[in-house]
């Protein structure tokens, strides 16, 4: 038997995929985009961040964006298996196993990159060996890692499943034994996952200095404590469907049914329109209270087309209002609307994730210094395009060797 | 969530008197000396340059005849309130000792630079690059002072060393190190301000001269207003200077 029917029998039961050599030029692109990527690490980790575009007066650029982000949206993992495992919404079945690779994918990355971001890699186990605990970033960093450590317990049965892995008696054994006590692991990835979700906000929201991040809150956690959660859970379901699509789209099969994407929007759609209540009531807070408060004024937070309103307004009514109105109507049974509306949701949580990270540090202060400009360079871009790449790879090697989709066999029969 | 305020018996604190100062930078070059702060190796980025002491040209914004300028140097503020000291992860950075100074420990930093993006005053630098002293330029190294890897946070200690110093001469002097003369501990900027513009001592010791200095009517503190509660005093009898010292709406 050749290699190349070889391959095929690794493919999950009953189910096509593209050939081998088409497979190969696409993990090829993919590849060198990751070495790209790769070589601008290496180039970091040898000379120092001074290759980046971060400088004294943005210590948080791209790559904090960039982290903030995926793991906002990489946020349908937890929320789903709660949901699926703890609250039992049995639908979603079909859907979870792609959310726990996006996941893995966003948490895995985002671990990548902050090795990066940090200074001194080599000493970013002090956070729990010295940690602070006054401090957010040590719960992100508890949290971050002992929840990437339950997403790999919550991957290794989908590796396991893998057709010829799977007839090994003890590894088909442990995914079945894995799977018994995945509720328990869905639990803690809940509580791990919502709690490091809103120290990310937390982080901001602490700053009492920085006027444009600052919130009050309730006890010792501050609004955007809770606002962090409440974003990434409304856009982390969305952008499981808006990956559930791509695949789709690229893979010219269907994966899930449409009744199953809906039922993730909606969700999203719910989450959204009650962050949205929530960021309404704080941003009214923010300018009639802590803005006035520090003797700044609304208008004072913007500046110039790179911080400019369009992106206060497009965040809090483009991305907002507009996918409420998309996700939680019956627009939603038009693939346009719904898929329009998981995008701006998406696109949301990221403009709000930069404006917290780079607008809050650009904003001056002092009344004698002025706004300055971040311009991430090419090491910062290249790492960043690496872990998309590497999130592309993982998850091709999943579409095409491990059963993540339990409708696809039965939705392309011919 | 705004931290809180610490209280020392001693707080020490720096009064800086800015129609005084002339804007000469002998404050920056002696603290960078004094600190074995790396020579520059492109300073015309003023975002990347490192320099623990920064002054500021400030400006009333108007045309000639009633134009005017003032210069600010800024020292790290100390604040009694720090937005950096409770934001470290790894407790790096902390007010914990008597003298109210925030501590940075360079070998703890793992140089995520939290503190940075908390401080508003900017007094925090990163090592962007290994720290390289051109040859024949390692002969300026101060042994008072360590010098720092790349990769960490670092900020100006209002010379830590020059007091630990001072307790010991007067120790060996017989005198009480908690109780130091005035002028016995001043730090490097300080000492080499040409016009006096500098001032330092112990705000809570009324025989120091500081003592006096911020209770002026033309004292002011940056940022009073966010709760900070800084240890840095600045005095100038122009209006316009001292509205530059804090953000203000248009009603107030």
């Amino acid at each position: 038997m050749s290699f190349t029917e070889i391959e095929k029998t690794w493919y999950p039961e009953g189910v096509e995929r593209c050939s081998l050599g088409k497979f190969m030029k696409w993990m090829g692109v993919l590849g060198v985009v990751a070495l790209y990527g790769f070589f601008a690490m290496i180039v970091c980790f040898a000379y120092g961040l001074g290759v980046t575009g971060l400088d004294n007066y943005f210590g948080f650029g791209l790559w904090i964006t960039f982290d903030l982000a995926v793991i906002a949206l990489g946020a349908g993992a937890f929320f789903t298996g709660l949901l699926r495992y703890i609250i039992r919404i049995d639908e979603l079945k079909n859907i979870i196993n792609l959310t726990v690779i996006k996941g893995f994918i966003c948490y895995s990355g985002a671990m990548l990159i902050l090795s990066l971001d940090v200074g001194q890699p080599i000493r970013s186990w002090f956070g729990y060996w010295h940690p602070n605990v006054h401090s957010m970033l040590t719960e992100v960093i508890f949290c971050i890692t002992c929840y990437l450590m339950v997403l790999i317990i919550e991957y290794v049965p989908l590796v396991l499943e893998q057709k010829q892995i799977n007839k090994i008696p003890f590894l088909h054994n442990l995914a079945h034994q894995m799977h018994v006590v995945m509720p328990l692991f869905a639990g803690i990835g809940a509580f791990l996952s919502t709690f490091h979700q809103g120290s990310l906000g937390g982080m901001y929201g602490v700053m009492f200095a920085r006027p444009y991040a600052f919130r009050d809150g309730f006890f010792i956690w501050p609004w955007t404590f809770f606002l962090f959660v409440l974003s990434a859970i409304a856009s982390g379901p969305c952008m499981t469907v808006l990956i559930c699509g791509f695949m789709e789209k690229i893979t010219g099969r269907k994966l899930t049914t449409y009744r199953v994407k809906s039922l993730m929007c909606k969700i999203g759609g719910t989450m959204l329109l009650i962050y949205t209540v929530f960021k309404y009531l704080d941003t009214w807070a923010w300018i009639n209270d802590i803005l006035p408060r520090a003797g700044l004024t609304f208008d004072q937070m913007f500046y110039g087309m790179v911080y400019g309103k369009w992106l206060f307004f497009s965040e809090l009514v483009l991305c907002l209002i507009v996918p409420v109105i998309c996700l939680l109507t019956p627009l939603r049974k038009k693939p346009f609307f719904m898929y329009t509306g998981a995008i701006l949701a998406c696109a949301g949580v990221v403009i709000n994730r930069y404006v917290f990270t780079v607008q809050a540090l650009a904003q001056p202060v002092l009344p004698f210094t002025k706004w300055e400009i971040y311009t991430p360079n090419w090491a910062e871009w290249a790492t960043s395009l690496m872990v998309i790449a590497y999130g592309f790879i993982i998850m091709s090697l999943s579409y095409r060797y491990l059963p993540i989709f339990p409708q696809e066999v039965g939705l392309n029969k011919k | 969530m705004s931290g809180h305020k610490m209280e020392f018996p001693i707080t020490w604190g720096m009064v800086i008197d800015i129609d005084k100062c002339t804007g000469c930078g002998a404050c920056m070059a002696s603290c960078q000396t004094e600190n074995n702060v790396e020579p520059q190796r492109e300073a015309s980025n003023k975002l990347r340059a490192t320099s623990w002491m920064l002054v500021y040209e400030l400006t009333n914004d108007k045309a000639f005849p009633n134009h005017d300028i003032a210069y600010l140097p800024r020292p790290c503020q100390q604040c009694g309130n720090p937005p950096c000291v409770s934001v470290c992860p790894v407790i790096a950075t902390d007010k914990n000792e008597n003298g109210g100074i925030v501590s940075q420990v360079y070998p703890r930093c793992i140089g995520c630079r939290y503190c940075v993006a908390a401080c508003p005053y900017h007094v925090r630098y990163f090592g962007w690059y290994d720290p390289i002293w051109p040859e024949g330029m390692e002969k300026t190294l101060s042994p008072m002072t360590s010098v720092r890897p790349r990769g960490v946070v670092e900020k100006c200690t209002f010379c830590h060393h020059r007091w630990t110093q001072a307790k010991d001469a007067a120790r060996v002097a017989g005198k009480d190190p908690d109780n130091l003369d005035d002028g016995a501990y001043v730090t490097s900027c300080v000492q080499n301000c040409p016009s006096g513009a500098l001032a330092f001592g112990d705000i809570k010791n009324p025989k120091h001269k500081v003592h006096e200095l911020v209770k002026s009517p033309y004292a002011f503190r940056l940022l009073e207003r966010l709760g900070t509660d800084t240890q840095v005093y600045y005095i100038s009898r122009r209006e316009w200077v001292r509205k530059l010292g804090d953000n203000y709406l248009k009603s107030e």
